[in-house]
């Protein structure tokens, strides 16, 4: 049976997921998306992940959810989101996730998983001395390789959002 | 005490939320919000696994997963921005230049 907080939650994510896709203005959906993900971030502490809790919260609340809402600020402007969705396609669309829900849903609860005891539901909480201990042991490549990639790919980012100059000077030629 | 099954099916609701945004919508930031919630549902999993298997990797890859995805975002924006400045445009329908 599920406590009073999981459905909270839920309730809470799965709404403002919805409302990040459907709200009319694109800065309220950005927000929505930020308040979907520290629904996430309850979940996790819910399943006793306080430190990929605290992660989320920082990487995603944190840095994502503003970057996103200065790039909703740099390109707003009110044309561009007058832009309706084809309706057929939203029907379609619609099939497609009761589909996917109902489909895979139904995998899941005909599956071994919908038993109460599968794994060890009993087990204590995964201690947080273990997670640094297979960071820095096992997995210490992987940590550095995807230091590496982060840099890059801020750099990236940064190398494709900044050549202005050089645009204009490729428009004025052709 | 919450069950696996219940976590597995936020997660597959939140999936098939994305799947449904990044099917319908034509505007490149809704799409990346629709990657986002697909990426989330897919932690929500690892982390659940990870507590009633009682297996230390899920929460490590989780954590990674975490850390991709921002760099994706980083990326993803940078080249909407990229995009609306040539286009003037962030409807992903007007992008022509790749189109075969």
């Amino acid at each position: 049976m599920v406590d009073a907080y999981f459905v909270g939650i839920a309730i809470l994510t799965i709404g403002t997921s919805i409302l990040a896709l459907e709200s009319k203005e694109l800065i309220y959906g950005a927000i929505a998306l930020a308040i979907s993900m520290l629904g996430i971030a309850g979940f996790f502490l819910l399943l006793d992940s306080p430190f990929v809790a605290m992660f989320q919260i920082t990487v995603y609340v944190g840095a994502v959810a503003v970057l996103v809402i200065f790039t909703v600020m740099l390109v707003r402007t009110q044309d561009l989101f007058s832009a309706k969705d084809d309706k057929g396609r939203k029907v379609g669309g619609i099939i497609l996730m009761l589909l996917t829900m109902g489909g895979i849903g139904a995998i899941f609860l005909a599956s071994g998983i919908n038993n109460p005891m599968f794994g060890n539901p009993d087990s204590p909480p995964i201690d947080i001395k273990e997670i640094g201990k297979s960071m820095l042991t096992y997995y210490s490549p992987v940590l550095v390789v995807l230091g590496l990639t982060l840099a890059g790919a801020v750099i990236g980012a940064l190398a494709l959002a900044r050549r202005e100059g050089l645009l204009k000077e490729n428009e004025s030629t052709n | 005490m919450n069950q696996l099954i219940d976590f597995v099916l936020v997660s597959v609701v939140l999936f098939s939320i994305g799947i449904y945004g990044l099917v319908v919508k034509r505007n490149a930031i809704r799409m990346i919000f629709s990657i986002e919630i697909i990426a989330n549902a897919a932690n929500l999993n690892l982390i659940a696994f990870s507590r009633h298997v009682h297996n230390v990797e899920g929460q490590v890859f989780a954590l990674f997963s975490i850390a991709i995805a921002a760099a994706e975002v980083a990326v993803a924006l940078g080249i909407i921005i990229i995009a609306y400045r040539l286009y003037k445009e962030i409807d992903v329908h007007e992008f022509r230049s790749l189109k075969g």
